[in-house]
């Protein structure tokens, strides 16, 4: 495949995630919305994101003008360099930009000054891992500044908390997560957990989890457990769409654990608004895309 | 229920917490940069008595010529806690548009001069740009780059909910107090 091709390629993926909801995201709040009481401000909000969502993909326009950090994981076959997807992702991301898929979201945290089309250091992000299949695969998150302001990490033991070093502590961690985030991460939320790891390592395991669909559950059972449970406890809090009150606060929770040395225990809570935007697709080594990583909803 | 400008002190001390507004008449974004700029001396580039500030960093692009808003929903108004209630003394701002609320020092400020707190739907950028009929100009687009630049924005019906009032309530107040009270429960 020529460069142009590729850039193309990615240029849609760009698109797409910008302006299209996932289909499991939509599912979700169509059901929030059907659950939440009539004539409350829970309902109302609701209502304006699902109006969002239909306007968005109809339009092609970016569901939320925070088109936020632009990740990119990529498995890449043997018959590419992570020197040429960097090359030509950048362009597609300075294109996407132009035409309005993307806001210009990349400062200069010194100088203050808007790079303008969204390249600079540390913008975009992107990760690669080494595949032996014939197809790249690449999947790709938008995640706005609302929502990764609100994101946190604890070090247990945490004594506000009376939080001890066991999967109870982790319990409490989250909650308290999402009692401080409120209404201003843009929920109802979906939660990223990482267990463990270390700090750094920690934020992206959780992150990471926002590439799980989400009606899955960890393959843990203990995991998979907790994420139920605390799905069902945090929705009590009471919080609500937006922080406007109501029996929707979260939408899924999605754990992972990593080993930890002795002296560490991390709790890292990764918070995705509900304007949830990710997507990803394989590429043949012609161009041409074989599939996509997520249900499309039909549409091709 | 409508709020049409001009944005009078007598109709904003009428809205009360949990009403559903529609706006209509003009009004300017202003974010992170802005807020700075004014609360370190800098001089407003628009009238600001009686306005309605609207904490956006908007997607907006030009095509024949004029400026399209592509998506502009609203941004996290915490951050400008620090500044919000001495600018709206200073400057008779009557309103703000954000999510997620605001702290005491505004309530405060928003019962003093008459001013409303309005929540936008967060990530309902594109509903919201529909409201958005026309961008007449744009200031401090050069030094704060697009999304902190002080857009001026037309609305028709721009849809927000009244979550903190100018006689002192607050809606984040309540839900806070509230969820805090069953979080003390959950984790015993």
């Amino acid at each position: 495949m020529d460069a142009k091709t590729l850039q193309e390629r990615f240029l849609e993926l760009i698109r797409r995630t910008s302006c299209e909801m996932p289909q499991d995201m939509i599912r979700a709040v169509d059901k929030a919305w059907r659950q939440e009481k009539r004539d409350t401000t829970a309902k109302y909000a609701l209502g304006v994101m699902r109006d969002n969502i239909k306007l968005a993909g109809d339009l092609s326009q970016p569901l939320c003008q925070d088109t936020g950090m632009i990740i990119c994981y990529v498995d890449r076959p043997a018959w590419i360099s992570e020197r040429e997807i960097i090359r030509v992702y950048s362009r597609a991301v300075a294109e996407a930009t132009k035409k309005g898929y993307l806001r210009q979201n990349s400062v200069d945290s010194i100088t203050g000054k808007n790079s303008g089309n969204n390249l600079g250091p540390g913008s975009p992000v992107l990760h690669f891992h080494e595949t032996t299949s014939k197809s790249m695969t690449v999947r790709m998150m938008l995640k706005g500044g609302g929502s990764e302001n609100v994101s946190t990490q604890y070090a247990l033991p945490d004594n506000r908390l009376g939080a001890g070093r066991d999967l109870e502590g982790v319990r409490k961690c989250v909650l308290d997560a999402v009692h401080q985030a409120q209404g201003r991460g843009c929920g109802p939320g979906i939660l990223g957990v990482c267990v463990g790891g270390d700090r750094a390592t920690g934020y992206v395991s959780a992150k990471e989890q926002f590439f799980r669909d989400l009606d899955d559950s960890s393959s843990d059972k203990t995991l998979a457990k907790l994420e139920s449970s605390l799905v069902k406890e945090a929705n009590s809090l009471g919080i609500g769409p937006m922080g406007f009150g109501g029996s929707t606060t979260l939408l899924g929770v999605k754990m992972t654990a990593r080993n930890r040395v002795p002296a560490s225990f991390f709790v890292t809570v990764a918070y995705m608004c509900w304007a949830y935007r990710r997507n990803g697709f394989k590429l043949s080594e012609s161009g041409r895309i074989t599939g996509w990583v997520y249900d499309q909803g039909g549409k091709r | 229920m409508i709020l049409e400008a001009p944005f009078t002190e007598a109709k904003v001390r009428k809205l009360k917490v949990g009403d559903v507004v529609e706006i209509t008449g003009r009004i300017y974004t202003g974010r992170d940069a802005f807020h700075k700029y004014l609360h370190d001396g800098g001089t407003s580039p628009v009238d600001l008595m009686n306005s309605i500030i609207y904490h956006c960093g908007p997607v907006v692009v030009k095509e024949g010529g004029r400026w399209v808003v592509k998506a502009a929903g609203p941004t996290t108004s915490i951050r400008e806690e620090p500044y919000q209630g001495p600018l709206m003394e200073q400057y008779g701002i009557r309103g703000v548009i954000g999510k997620g609320g605001m702290g005491a020092k505004t309530l405060a400020a928003c019962k003093k001069v008459g001013a409303c707190y309005f929540h936008a739907v967060g990530g309902a950028a594109q509903v919201l740009a529909q409201r958005v009929i026309n961008v007449p100009n744009v200031h401090l687009l050069e030094e704060f780059g697009s999304p902190e630049a002080v857009w001026e924005f037309d609305t028709v019906k721009f849809p927000v909910v009244v979550t903190m009032d100018s006689h002192g309530r607050s809606l984040h107040d309540k839900i806070e107090a509230a969820s805090a009270k069953e979080l003390g429960r959950l984790l015993g």
